[in-house]
């Protein structure tokens, strides 16, 4: 087949994914019914039943992953929107997202740790919380797996999509801002894409959580998971 | 169907989206080329987003000519996601070998980033 063709196949087949795994999600609303988690599957069950590998697939994949980037970019939007709403509660933000990124890099180390993962591992889960372009940068420099710091970037955001919104629900947080807050920081840009859902004070906190935590944590990872390292003597 | 709507709205529209859509795209190369330069720890597309919530705070960029554009990505952006979400099958091997920790981190870590954040700002909110 060509080139091009398997492209624009691959593409085809995508988009159809995520219209179909959209209209279900509609019909039923159930959080398990993420359209994503739905799409993503549906595809991996298809590419092995057809026995193509990822690789191949990617040539019109990443044609549509391309546009991640501007998609972010486009979230400027609602922050420029929401920028008063935001401002207000600025500095409450700011502490807000430096202890999430510290107890989201602590937490998630230590799991491993106590778990016995091997050092390359524990590397790449460290830091799993941010946005993927800066979360594989981070482990790069840390010396761990980017693309398994990838993997796990992509089912934390899933899972922040699918339970977030009722873990939020029992921490009874009603505060909008902190919504949003919440699930950027938690689930970077799926969660947002979740957030958008649920309102525009949302989406927007949501889209500047992203970046707040990926700096703050692509600033705090590095000396706290040597510390860690350290104290647990891992080798 | 589409011999009732007169070819100079659908024209209005793909010209509004295509105006959008390449803004969008210059923020995004312009976070690129200021996040190497300056050697920054986030990524351009960040970079990107405060550059045009900027721009439009300062009326550099009129509303109207973004908002179409950045409605359909933000709108659709669980699409974008897909193709690295298949990715994940590249690593079953190493997911089945080591899934217990990875797994729990990943799980730990998310709750605890959602709990913290989420409860923290909530009660600095309140307490004003």
């Amino acid at each position: 087949m060509g080139d091009a063709l398997a492209a624009a196949l691959a593409i085809a087949v995508t988009v159809a994914a995520y219209l179909a795994a959209r209209r279900l999600y509609a019909r039923f609303r159930h959080p398990l019914l993420n359209p994503l988690l739905v799409a993503i599957t549906a595809l991996i069950v298809l590419l092995y039943a057809a026995g193509i590998d990822y690789a191949e697939y990617d040539r019109g994949g990443r044609l549509i992953s391309y546009w991640l980037g501007p998609a972010v970019v486009a979230l400027g939007v609602p922050l420029w929107a929401q920028m008063e709403e935001i401002a207000r509660r600025g500095r409450a933000m700011l502490v807000s997202i430096i202890a999430g990124s510290v107890v989201g890099v602590v937490s998630g180390t230590m799991t491993a740790i106590l778990l016995g993962a091997p050092r390359q591992v524990v590397l790449s889960v460290a830091p799993r919380s941010v946005t993927t372009p800066i979360a594989m940068g981070v482990a790069q420099k840390l010396g761990g797996l980017p693309p398994l710091t990838a993997v796990l970037v992509i089912s934390s955001g899933v899972l922040g999509a699918v339970a977030g919104p009722a873990v939020l629900r029992l921490a009874r947080i009603r505060s909008r801002t902190a919504w949003g807050l919440a699930m950027g920081s938690a689930a970077h840009g799926i969660g947002t894409a979740r957030a958008v859902e649920e309102g525009e004070v949302e989406g927007a906190t949501s889209g500047l959580a992203i970046g707040l935590m990926g700096l703050a944590t692509a600033i705090l990872a590095p000396p706290i998971v040597a510390v860690l390292l350290r104290i647990f003597s891992v080798r | 169907m589409w011999g009732r709507i007169p070819a100079a709205v659908v024209g209005a529209k793909v010209f509004a989206l295509a105006r959008g859509t390449l803004v969008l795209l210059a923020f995004f190369y312009a976070g690129n080329a200021v996040s190497a330069l300056l050697h920054l720890p986030v990524p351009g597309s960040v970079v990107g987003m405060v550059m045009l919530a900027a721009a439009l705070h300062f009326r550099v960029v009129p509303p109207h000519w973004v908002r179409g554009a950045a409605d359909l990505l933000i709108g659709h952006m669980q699409l974008l996601y897909i193709p690295p979400g298949v990715g994940v099958m590249v690593y079953f091997g190493l997911l089945r070998r080591e899934w217990l920790p990875i797994v729990a981190a990943g799980v730990v870590g998310m709750l605890a980033v959602l709990m913290v954040v989420g409860i923290l700002q909530q009660w600095m909110e309140r307490r004003g």
